[in-house]
């Protein structure tokens, strides 16, 4: 079987400021770090391998330096890292970016996709279910277990609110993982070698023969304006005096805000 | 947390990652449950061994990756941070497997070591016995030829660590006893040979996740081609392994001290009296510094002297010694020392630092007491300085 699972370089959480006078997220001197949604989405694609054998690619759309978690997916049991890499890609929303990892997956090949649920800087669990319907695939999020690998399909528990489903899905096929489906392995000794010398695959927009309208913030529908932390500063009025006072001066603040 | 820079090459400063990658992300989290509940880390030595770590120290061509002394202290140190007991089940592992990689034959070491260098077997090593301790003349377990082709062997080991979990285990047992020293030899005993059985198993005052267990012969019967090297060259077998093992016993000091250091610092960084931080009052201070100290002072004797191992030195009785005694006498101080600046918290179970007092005190006994340690450094000067 063949696994692509698509990781991306994210600011380690407990790092993360916003710079006040910008509105960004300060980037400067905070550690990056695989998204951890992702390493779980790593550990289950090198069990399944392990299982059933094949090979299981690492994969991530991201500036050249996004090459260190390809590294450590490597280090951690993936057999080839793919780095989908060009200017050309800068400001991608969740709409470019399932296009152009498409591109790649399907340059790639694959059996199936898996990735975490959602990244834990932009949080908008919208690149994996994107990335299947781009790919024209079945998809299934939020799984907590593979229970069956049978040929051509699997057997997955999907978290609910209230429990789980369980469910088949037709290969090829893609899912994204919570926390719960595993507990992800550190780096090996030999893994960390081979990470030192593999030479990563960088895939250009033309090695994807992709749309150049479609990619970057040429490509993207939607666009950040500002980032802010919400501020709750409350104006407190204090209403006194006599009861039948107080509920006519609540009355008329409530009118004037409606 | 910093300490100085010791020019690690870059598959050390890998060694060093995946170890603390392990011991943060695995063992810090569990060794009090481990501990509490005096459970056997099972899961976390097959993380071990995924990480390929348990080869670390064994020759390239047994499956291992053929590191030396400072490769074993340097993960050694990592796992101590989080537990020694953890620690020490991978060090006993260890242990075990020395005598058959510097006295096995090639056959010997094939059979046994590509298994323990993966992590699917265990090793343990037995030496003390009810009479046997500091004085390891005193060993009574016996082994005698029968017919010529097997061996048989009688006699009961004592605090064995791995007892009962290891399935290989490199014994000592005396094959002539008029020939003195040179009357004893080692075997391998597999678990489940007939006749070996496994007796009681100790209660500790800490490395509790460890086991330690009696190991039991009535005429355990093993082939004749389980003695390593040649008969009668079993204590030169098990100084040399001892000499191998001690900085390794010496770096889990080091780790446990950085530990505890670690622990006392932040502590008093956030405890409040008197309206501040308690590690503003020089009292305070003055503690921590002295920890500090005595923490990177032992860190430095003891890759010293691992390297220096390393570089292919024979004589290293002395050396070795010597960072084990300053190293394990360091970490019980600090420990001791960590809880008193942790006041109140340091001596509830809540917080690590009461257990790593408890689990500091065994790294001055075993492993030959830091008594017996002194008295092979004594020898040596002694027989150094007759040399003019």
């Amino acid at each position: 079987m063949k696994i692509v699972v698509c990781v991306k370089q994210v600011p380690d959480a407990k790092d993360v400021r916003l710079d006040p006078k910008t509105n960004t997220l300060a980037r400067e001197g905070v550690e990056s770090i695989m998204n951890p949604y992702d390493r779980h989405a790593l550990e289950e694609a090198v069990r399944l391998k392990e299982k059933v054998g094949g090979t299981v690619v690492a994969l991530s759309m991201g500036p050249p330096q996004a090459g260190e978690v390809l590294r450590e997916a490597v280090a951690c049991g993936a057999d080839e890292a793919v780095l989908v890499s060009d200017r050309a890609f800068a400001g991608a929303d969740t709409w470019a970016t399932s296009y152009t990892l498409a591109r790649a997956v399907r340059k790639v090949g694959f059996d199936l996709v898996i990735c975490g649920k959602q990244a834990i800087d932009g949080d908008t669990a919208q690149v994996g279910p994107g990335l299947a319907c781009r790919l024209d695939i079945p998809y299934v999020t939020c799984v907590r277990a593979v229970t069956g690998v049978d040929g051509d399909k699997l057997e997955l528990q999907r978290l609910m609110d209230d429990g789980y489903d369980e469910l088949e899905m037709p290969l090829p096929g893609l899912f994204t993982v919570v926390r719960e489906i595993n507990e992800p392995r550190v780096p090996s000794l030999k893994g960390k070698m081979r990470a030192r010398k593999i030479e990563i695959t960088t895939l250009s927009g033309g090695d994807i023969d992709a749309d150049p309208a479609c990619l970057g913030l040429a490509g993207s529908p939607t666009q950040v304006v500002k980032v802010f932390s919400p501020q709750f500063n409350r104006d407190k009025t204090m209403i006194c005096g006599e009861v039948e006072a107080q509920v006519e001066e609540l009355v008329a603040v409530l009118e004037k805000l409606v | 947390m910093s300490c100085v820079d010791y020019f690690l090459s870059e598959e050390q400063q890998m060694i060093v990652d995946v170890a603390r990658q392990i011991t943060d992300e695995k063992i810090i989290p569990q060794r009090a449950e481990l501990d509490e509940s005096e459970t056997f880390p099972t899961e976390i030595l097959n993380d071990i061994a995924q990480a390929d770590l348990f080869g670390l120290y064994i020759p390239e061509e047994y499956g291992g990756f053929g590191g030396g002394s400072f490769d074993m202290v340097l993960a050694l140190e990592q796992f101590a941070r989080g537990c020694v007991g953890i620690a020490t089940t991978f060090a006993a592992s260890a242990l075990g497997a020395y005598p058959i990689i510097i006295s096995g034959s090639d056959e010997i070491k094939q059979k046994y070591i590509p298994d323990i260098a993966a992590g699917r077997k265990w090793a343990a090593f037995a030496l003390t016995e009810a009479n046997a301790g500091s004085d390891a003349s005193g060993i009574q377990t016996t082994a005698v030829l029968d017919d010529g082709d097997e061996w048989v062997l009688n006699g009961t080991k004592q605090w064995i660590t791995n007892g009962g979990e290891a399935q290989i285990y490199t014994i000592i047992a005396i094959t002539d006893r008029k020939k003195g020293p040179r009357g004893a030899s080692m075997f391998v005993v597999e678990d489940g040979d007939p006749g070996f059985s496994y007796g009681k198993k100790e209660k500790k005052l800490g490395i509790r996740a460890s086991a330690t267990r009696e190991l039991v012969f009535q005429d355990c019967r093993i082939p004749k081609n389980r003695m390593l090297g040649r008969q009668g060259t079993g204590f030169f077998t098990v100084m040399r392994t001892l000499d191998l093992s001690r900085p390794g016993i010496a770096s889990l000091g080091v780790g446990l001290g950085q530990a505890a250091l670690d622990e006392a610092v932040v502590h008093a960084k956030h405890r409040v009296q008197f309206g501040k931080p308690v590690i503003s009052f020089q009292a305070v201070q003055h503690i921590l510094a002295d920890m500090a100290i005595q923490v990177e002072a032992s860190r430095a004797m003891v890759y010293a002297t691992a390297r220096y191992i390393d570089s292919g030195a024979r004589n290293i009785s002395k050396e070795s010694s010597m960072c084990k005694v300053m190293a394990t006498d360091m970490a019980m101080k600090v420990a001791v020392d960590a809880v008193q600046v942790l006041g109140g918290h340091g001596y509830m179970r809540e917080y690590p630092v009461e257990k790593m007092m408890r689990d500091a005190k065994i790294l001055q006994i075993y492993e030959g007491t830091n008594q017996i340690q002194r008295n092979v450094i004594g020898q040596a000067l002694n027989k150094e300085y007759s040399r003019n």
